[in-house]
């Protein structure tokens, strides 16, 4: 099996030759996945070398001529470093583009904290209008990214990450997908965290949602799965910033009384290396951190 | 509106292309450059930007005049030259000559950073025909214009010109260098930065702006900012292979 990363250049190198409206622009990472493009569209795989603020702006640019740029990176420098300009430079001029970072949380855990990007879903929440895709599996990337490629004029995010489930689901670039059913709660789990919630959850009475389109939120489905639970105890498993979509599924569940339970990446640095099971166990999102802290939750409803 | 000046009509200039000519044309209902001043008077509230908004007049003149293909006409044509206000703060120059041009009424200006209007303190492209980019935040215009430059070139439009306007002072933003290395080493030719020098920035530039361009690759004239032949030249001047900054110095600011 590819990685999310792999499947993004040859999904990419496709569409590329279907749609003449698509440009790729990189910032001397992932350039390799895109040397065969390069040969053949010239002017639409561009590699403006290591300058992160003139990759959004170029795709800004790109844009303002009527072409649809997908912008590539590690998520550090994809959306934290060059920030104002992913504001300014698509929001505010009014036009759209994609971007698809690599990274994650902690892809690369030996590589340290300036490799890691938990907040990059938070930060673009302060930003209007963009749609955040989070795949769980390279088969989940290439289906979301095409959604994301004919996705008109919008913005959207594609986060890429090396974790992945075991299985890919059928998704649809736009609504959670119910997996189990129960009464005692709801459980979302995105993206990547969903075998973990599945194993944590195992034996409990709650429904599990997956997600891996978080913006928009779907608040119908998690209206749905609350309202035929017992109660609004809603639990969410990001594999970024905790409590990252607390905000989101309140607005959903504010006309009802319920609680919420954002799990995620910890805002305090580890500052360790190391695996990427060792910073899933560090932060709770191993199986069995999350299922003291579901189970725990749950059953601690008056 | 008053009508055109014969001397104005006289310096137009029409560049053979994809139909999109230059300036109004002769007849049109644009103003001449005497009335900008009565133009630039209509707005108030913005005075702290005064020396800015006035150290691009001439230069923004002599562009919208006499070189870039571009009118209200066309302004959605995708085969129009682009102007990009990277400098987006002092922007009465700019609303001025817009103005004149016929890309809005004249009656918008009193209204200058209102609430009802859509005139701001800086420059918002979905709120004001003609205006390619909304800026004010430095740093945005040449990196935006560099990918307008490349998103013409992909689609095959080799023909329109993109202009970008940055302060000196505003080339101190590293975003710009990551746009003027690039654009350079690419040899992005129809690309064209105009720099108004009015020595504003904190620091200034050890050899001069012009040694940072020709540094990256980029062909560079340097002219007196309130001269407009001199300006006309510079920014017709031939380039090829190569971007062309044009660096037009103009009084100090506070002078």
């Amino acid at each position: 099996m590819d990685t999310m990363r792999e499947r993004f250049a040859s999904v990419t190198s496709g569409l590329l030759e279907e749609d003449p409206r698509l440009a790729v622009v990189l910032a001397d990472i992932g350039t390799a996945g895109f040397a065969e493009a390069a040969q053949r569209h010239p002017d639409r795989v561009v590699n403006v070398g290591i300058r992160e603020q003139l990759l959004i702006g170029v795709g800004g640019g790109l844009a303002l001529t009527g072409l649809r740029p997908i912008l590539h990176t590690f998520a550090s420098f994809l959306v934290e470093r060059p920030f104002e300009q992913v504001k300014l430079d698509f929001g505010h001029q009014g036009v759209g583009g994609v971007l698809v970072s690599a990274g994650a949380s902690y892809d690369w855990p030996s590589g340290g904290f300036t490799h890691m990007a938990p907040g990059d879903i938070a930060l673009l929440d302060t930003l209007d209008g963009w749609t955040v895709h989070v795949p769980g599996h390279p088969d989940e990337a290439g289906t979301l990214l095409r959604h994301a490629a004919a996705a008109g004029d919008d913005k959207v995010y594609v986060r890429l990450s090396v974790q992945a489930n075991a299985a890919p689901r059928t998704v649809d670039g736009a609504g959670f997908l119910t997996l189990r059913e129960g009464r005692a709660g709801v459980v979302i789990a995105v993206g990547p965290m969903l075998d973990n919630v599945l194993a944590a959850t195992e034996g409990l009475d709650v429904t599990v949602l997956y997600a891996t389109t978080v913006r928009p939120f779907d608040a119908a489905a998690l209206r749905a799965a609350a309202g035929a639970a017992e109660a609004a105890d809603v639990v969410i498993v990001e594999p970024y910033l905790a409590g990252t979509s607390t905000r989101s599924a309140g607005e959903a569940l504010e006309d009802r009384p319920h609680r919420l339970l954002g799990l995620g990446v910890g805002r305090q640095e580890l500052r360790r290396y190391g695996q990427i099971d060792e910073h899933l166990a560090a932060h709770g999102l191993d199986p069995q951190g999350l299922r003291e802290r579901i189970a725990g939750f749950v059953r601690g409803r008056s | 509106m008053t009508n055109l000046t014969t001397t104005a009509a006289r310096d137009r200039t029409t560049v053979p292309g994809d139909g999109v000519p230059a300036g109004r044309g002769p007849g049109a209902d644009g103003a001449p450059f005497t009335e900008l001043p009565r133009l630039m008077g209509l707005m108030t509230g913005d005075e702290k930007h005064g020396p800015a908004a006035t150290s691009t007049l001439d230069a923004l003149w002599v562009l919208y005049d006499r070189v870039l293909r571009v009118s209200p006409a066309t302004a959605g044509d995708p085969g129009r030259d682009r102007f990009l206000l990277s400098k987006g703060h002092g922007p009465m120059a700019y609303y001025a000559v817009l103005a004149a041009k016929g890309f809005f009424p004249a009656a918008w200006l009193p209204g200058f950073g209102g609430y009802d209007s859509p005139l701001g303190h800086h420059p918002d492209r979905l709120l004001v025909p003609g205006v390619e980019i909304g800026s004010g935040s430095l740093g945005h215009g040449l990196p935006l214009a560099v990918g307008t430059a490349l998103g013409l070139r992909a689609q095959g439009r080799t023909e329109p010109a993109v202009w970008v306007l940055i302060g000196d002072a505003e080339l101190d933003e590293g975003s710009n260098h990551e746009a003027l290395a690039y654009a350079g080493a690419a040899g992005l030719e129809r690309l064209h930065t105009l720099v108004i020098d009015n020595s504003s920035a904190t620091h200034g530039w050890r050899g001069g702006i012009a040694s940072r361009f020709e540094a990256a690759g980029w062909s560079v004239t340097t002219v007196d900012g309130r001269d407009h032949q001199a300006l006309h030249d510079a920014f017709t001047a031939p380039h090829p292979g190569r971007p062309h900054a044009v660096i037009a110095r103009v009084e100090p600011k506070g002078a």
